[in-house]
């Protein structure tokens, strides 16, 4: 984020001004905020917090009666995970699609983006809009004929299908995403390339990307939580070779008769990749999700 | 910035129409072609003209009725996560630590709900909510009410519409405070040396700032909440009875459960054409904001 950079640039300047803005913000409610960021926090973390707990705990004490922690930590539940391939595969299976998926979505929308950002041209508006439709359209509608269009062509139950499926909504958003970050690029640079002698595909790569690097990020990020967390197409377009851990899930809780602490623990480990692609970008998620247009 | 005109744009479009083109059209295509036809089975198909449409949208039919119900359902349900969401989001913007450390903590956190898989926050909430071995649900009946989300069809809304307000209050959050971050030190300067109150600097500065990213949140809310599918068909399968069946999930019953494709489809069209609509209108507002922040930069 840039303000983390503007905190820093500050520290040169008398720091007064911007402390004592601050102050006159935030007054004496210091505590108000704290207690209404604490209070969230709490409320976010607490489910996340009984699933991890649960995931630790032996079906005997899950049942028998509540437990605010393990009485006696058990990893049983993570190990039959790790070591069943019908469990580990689904992982294996979802992430393929998903990192297929951002990588068709963040190659097929770079040039677009940079058209949106560069030029205006005939439809230009309309194919914009046409294209935000497709990021709202509910995929509930899209289920049935995506089953019978990825069948027809032979990619039903491959990674492909879902990769592409999910093209529908990501390459909408990244083409969004993108074209806020480009268009806070001024014009010049691609101008004195140009006259550098840089062809166009050169400047491209060795400057015009670098320069919205974090844009790029940001829009990965996104295509790869959106393909992550969907599972209705995901679902109905794979049958057993590229299931996604998601619907083995829901599988498995109905043949084994409701394993709570398996079900846990497998939910636990599909949190793991979210929470580490976080990480990665937390200094870019807040303007992320203002799609680069703040 | 003012854009150049150059119709060979087009050849930068051109991928992106295509594989949009590939995973829109050509499925919405079949979707008309199974809305104007019956079938008694064995891929035989009829033409049925206009009918399930007409059917659809007559509140006296079987599939009429249906439809109207889920239609608001989603609608009320949409109503009541905006008017939570969008306020709880603010506010928990506004409280967002200045700098350092704190910060990206709390940053990482408030995304976390929204990066787990839909069906795993429906999985979470399912259990979190049972009154045997879910903490909620425990700590509810321990107060002396008695809740029940597979039984009673209010516990069941109260389950869904909190869950939503964990899932996804983060995301108008994170937008706002974006929006926070875009506003200069020296509004608030400004405003001090005015003897701004609180509630001045929130009505004329910060809320006009974050108009923009506000609009962002709310459309994005809209739509996805009006689309709900996976949780609450994780957690109450739509019930109990009819209660919590939304349009999607409707939908869902309607193609894949009964294969009954030309009502689904006629379906999956009105309930297209309804969000296209509502999306043409935040669109449209959209851009005529930002053209008035041009006008107003400039």
């Amino acid at each position: 984020m840039t303000g983390t950079m503007a905190v820093g640039a500050s520290e040169t300047k008398p720091i007064a001004a911007p402390m004592a803005a601050n102050r006159a913000l935030s007054g004496p409610r210091v505590s108000g905020r704290v207690v209404v960021m604490t209070l969230y926090l709490l409320f976010l973390m607490l489910p996340i917090y009984w699933l991890l707990n649960m995931s630790l705990k032996t079906n005997m004490e899950i049942t028998s009666g509540l437990t605010l922690w393990p009485r006696e930590i058990t990893f049983d539940n993570y190990v039959k995970i790790f070591t069943d391939a019908s469990w580990y595969s689904g992982y294996i299976n979802s992430l393929t699609y998903v990192v297929i998926n951002t990588v068709l979505s963040i190659s097929f929308a770079l040039p677009a983006a940079y058209a949106f950002s560069r030029y205006r041209f005939l439809g230009d508006k309309h194919l914009f809009f046409w294209l935000l439709t497709n990021r709202m359209a509910p995929p509930a509608v899209f289920a049935l004929p995506f089953f019978n269009l990825y069948s027809a062509i032979g990619l039903f139950d491959t990674p492909w299908a879902v990769a592409l499926a999910h093209c529908l909504f990501n390459v909408p958003l990244a083409v969004w995403i993108l074209e806020g970050f480009m268009s806070g690029v001024p014009r010049e640079i691609d101008e004195t390339a140009a006259i550098d002698g840089y062809s166009f595909p050169r400047f491209f790569l060795k400057i015009f990307m670098p320069l919205i690097a974090s844009g790029i990020g940001v829009a990965a990020f996104f295509c790869f939580m959106f393909s992550w967390v969907e599972l209705l197409l995901a679902r109905t377009l794979t049958s057993v070779n590229a299931k996604p851990i998601a619907a083995t899930m829901t599988r498995t809780i109905s043949a084994a008769g409701m394993d709570w602490g398996l079900l846990a623990a497998a939910g636990v480990l599909t949190i793991v990749p979210g929470a580490l692609v976080i990480w990665f970008v937390r200094n870019y998620i807040a303007k992320g999700f203002a799609l680069g247009r703040v | 910035m003012t854009k150049t005109v150059n119709n060979r744009a087009w050849l930068f479009v051109l991928p992106v129409f295509a594989i949009v083109a590939f995973s829109a059209v050509l499925p919405l295509m079949t979707v008309v072609n199974y809305s104007v036809q019956d079938t008694f089975g064995n891929n035989q198909f009829f033409w049925n003209g206009i009918g399930w449409f007409q059917e659809l949208l007559d509140p006296s039919t079987e599939l009429g009725g249906r439809f109207f119900d889920a239609l608001w359902r989603t609608l009320l349900f949409s109503a009541i996560i905006l008017m939570i969401e969008v306020p709880l989001g603010i506010a928990v913007a506004l409280s967002m630590p200045r700098e350092g450390w704190p910060v990206a903590l709390c940053l990482v956190l408030m995304a976390l709900p929204l990066l787990i898989p839909w069906n795993v926050v429906g999985t979470i909430w399912q259990v979190f909510a049972r009154s045997d071995i879910g903490l909620l649900g425990w700590i509810v009946n321990h107060l002396g009410i008695d809740y029940n989300y597979t039984n009673d069809s209010l516990d069941a809304w109260v389950t869904l519409v909190v869950m939503d307000v964990w899932h996804w209050t983060s995301l108008v959050a994170l937008l706002c405070y974006a929006g926070l971050k875009s506003i200069p030190d020296a509004y608030y300067q400004a405003a001090r040396i005015d003897g701004a109150s609180r509630w001045a600097i929130f009505r004329t500065i910060q809320l006009p700032k974050m108009r923009r990213v506000l609009l962002i949140a709310v459309l994005l809310r809209f739509m996805d909440s009006f689309m709900i599918y996976t949780e609450p068909f994780v957690i109450t399968g739509g019930g109990p009875g009819n209660a919590t069946t939304f349009l999607s999930i409707d939908l869902v019953k309607l193609a894949l459960g009964q294969f009954d494709l030309g009502k689904a489809a006629a379906m999956s069209l009105v309930y297209n054409l309804i969000i296209l609509a509502i999306c043409w209108l935040f669109y449209t507002v959209m851009t005529n904001v930002d053209a008035e922040r041009e006008r107003v930069e400039a």
